[in-house]
């Protein structure tokens, strides 16, 4: 490394004073350094070749195991379609794709609504407006398996603190079943999920808040909109392609999710609130049937792929490029 | 006036007060379980002396037993040389990546540009069961470097993506001077324009980190041996006990292992929010 530093100083010493006959040329190195195509090529490379042998060949690695009937220690044969529709025909797999859509579904709302609300809060001028925002995003800056480890202690059947306040408080007598029951057990999710992906919401909307001209809601309150008015017509469109790029982060993200469910329920009671990639990874890893939990990992790949088109078509942000 | 000040409590003041108690309750909740005596800790919860909010005799037990008795250290040092070298190797591709596609023009410069934010969208969920082999194919199975090659895939394309960005708001002149007095392409870029992209750099390196730090399937997946995994899978996997749960010590292990990432957060807390926004920004 030293040395290369060393000749590149060198290359360029030199032709600071190229007027200079007696210098030696390192040509080919200065020319490749020089050079726009062969200097993108070299400069690409590190990042395409890394993307290609951990992205591209597992991805179609993926592929080939869902089409074959590979488990650990034996490599397979092609078996065709057989694992997805066996997949497809696995009732905790339809209920593990089921519960994929409404958490992502209802999370994504929650933290769109809790995330624009207090987007629009931060959006003032108040004291220790700083160090209410660092704090917002602590949720999103710690281990999700470490708080959702939390969580659990929360939501815990004989001593969870949320039980004892809502006793107190009077709310509740008997105790609330948290994780004990399968609809709560997904909504507790959610409500995590939620906790935890609202301050990325909040913040990037902010950013996005920041940038609006104060002078159009001037012009438009000057034109007598009211508040409802001006955010629905000011500050909402030119709000859309920021919430847009937030949305399709998070589906992404609630959609393959992994981790919060793995800690949180483990796929219980009774293999009720699986993920689509929380029952794969029972099946390939517990299991070790890996052509059929790739498979089921893979149906969640329509989704994501269209999820993905739709930002790039409605955005085109690399327009120009 | 007298109603506006009323308003201002009640549409401004206490929603916000709720929601920042909210979002820092389940910490608040890992320090005081981390540092309450098991007496407390699993008392009724109708008993008439149970008070869940604090704890009258706070001690240090669970975490010296965490410190000494487990091997919690070495995964806050396995959590950190990983988190470290990824970052490192992710930050270097992605600044001449960065470069190369906000600056240089060649041939298939937009699809390759685009390929690449495409990775960013394919989640390890997708991808853990056929990487788990080549893993094992490549032998990289149960070491550190199997999470320090896969984490720049999610990384890479993140760092990327944030410095071209940045790269592009850095007026081209600055290069063009630089070439005129005689430097390469490749010496302006190193000498001129990588020193303004600093900020830039903090802010894709802090929240690269903090993003290694947190991973947590392939480093459940491809680390087996108690001593190499991290601190999520660690905590997660060695400390629950089949069924037992000592939630004193994982509240202590949660809270420790949450407060290298939130330390570095705190001190670069502008670079992270830059960083956050610039990756839905580009």
């Amino acid at each position: 490394m030293k040395n290369r530093v060393g000749r590149e100083e060198a290359g360029s010493a030199r032709e600071v004073v190229s007027a200079h006959p007696s210098a030696p040329r390192p040509a080919l190195l200065a020319s490749v350094l020089d050079d726009e195509k062969l200097l993108a090529l070299l400069l690409l490379s590190p990042a395409v070749l890394l993307l290609a042998v951990f992205i591209a060949y597992p991805f179609a690695m993926g592929i080939w195991l869902a089409l074959s009937d590979a488990s650990v220690g034996n490599p397979g044969h092609f078996i065709g379609v057989k694992n997805f529709v066996k997949a497809w025909n696995d009732s905790i797999f339809r209920t593990a794709f089921w519960n994929t859509a409404v958490y992502a579904f209802w999370a994504n709302v929650l933290k769109l609504a809790l995330g624009l609300w207090v987007a629009l809060l931060l959006n003032r001028h108040f004291c220790g407006k700083r160090l209410v925002r660092a704090s917002m995003l602590l949720p999103f800056i710690v281990p999700t398996v470490l708080s959702a480890l939390a969580w659990r202690w929360m939501f815990d059947p004989t001593f969870s603190v949320l039980n004892w306040l809502l006793y107190r408080v009077g709310l509740i007598t008997v105790k609330l079943p948290f994780l004990s029951d399968a609809s709560w057990a997904l909504w507790c999710a959610i409500v995590v999920n939620t906790w935890r992906g609202m301050p990325f919401f909040a913040i990037t909307l902010l950013a996005g808040l920041q940038t609006i001209n104060p002078d159009l809601h001037e012009a438009a309150s000057l034109d007598g909109a009211n508040a409802w008015r001006r955010f629905r017509h000011v500050t909402w469109p030119l709000l859309t392609p920021v919430t847009i790029v937030v949305v399709v982060f998070s589906v992404i993200q609630t959609f393959a999710d992994f981790q919060l469910i793995y800690v949180l329920t483990g796929g219980g009671p009774a293999n009720s609130t699986h993920l689509v990639a929380t029952y794969a990874y029972q099946i390939a890893i517990g299991a070790g049937l890996l052509g059929e939990g790739t498979a089921m990992s893979l149906f969640m790949f329509p989704v994501l792929f269209a999820v993905v088109w739709i930002q790039l078509r409605y955005l085109r942000r690399l327009e120009g490029m | 006036m007298v109603e506006r000040r009323w308003k201002k409590w009640v549409y401004f003041y206490i929603p916000l007060s709720l929601i920042v108690l909210g979002a820092l309750f389940p910490f608040y909740w890992m320090l005081i379980t981390a540092v309450r005596p098991d007496v407390e800790l699993y008392r009724s919860w109708r008993a008439a002396n149970n008070t869940p909010l604090w704890t009258l005799a706070p001690t240090l037990a669970h975490v010296q037993d965490l410190l000494a008795r487990t091997t919690f250290p070495r995964w806050l040092w396995n959590t950190f040389f990983i988190a470290v070298a990824s970052t490192g190797i992710s930050l270097f591709c992605g600044l001449l990546a960065g470069y190369s596609l906000a600056r240089l023009r060649f041939p298939m410069a937009g699809a390759l540009g685009t390929a690449i934010f495409v990775t960013y969208l394919v989640p390890p969920t997708v991808l853990f069961i056929p990487l788990a082999n080549i893993i094992r194919s490549f032998r990289l199975g149960d070491t550190p470097w199997a999470l320090i090659l896969t984490y720049p895939t999610f990384l890479i394309p993140f760092c990327t993506w944030l410095l071209m960005g940045y790269f592009k708001t850095i007026p081209r002149e600055l290069e063009e001077c630089a070439r005129i007095d005689g430097a390469t392409r490749f010496g302006a870029m190193v000498r001129i324009i990588f020193p303004i992209a600093v900020p830039g750099i903090l802010s894709a390196g802090i929240f690269a980190f903090t993003l290694s730090w947190n991973e947590f399937l392939y480093a459940l997946v491809f680390l087996s041996s108690p001593d190499k995994k991290t601190v999520p899978v660690g905590v997660v996997s060695e400390l629950i006990r089949g069924d037992a749960y000592f939630w004193g010590q994982l509240m202590a292990g949660a809270l420790l292992g949450s407060v290298p990432v939130a330390l570095a957060y705190s001190f670069f807390v502008e670079y992270y929010v830059a960083g956050l926004t610039g990756s839905v920004k580009g």
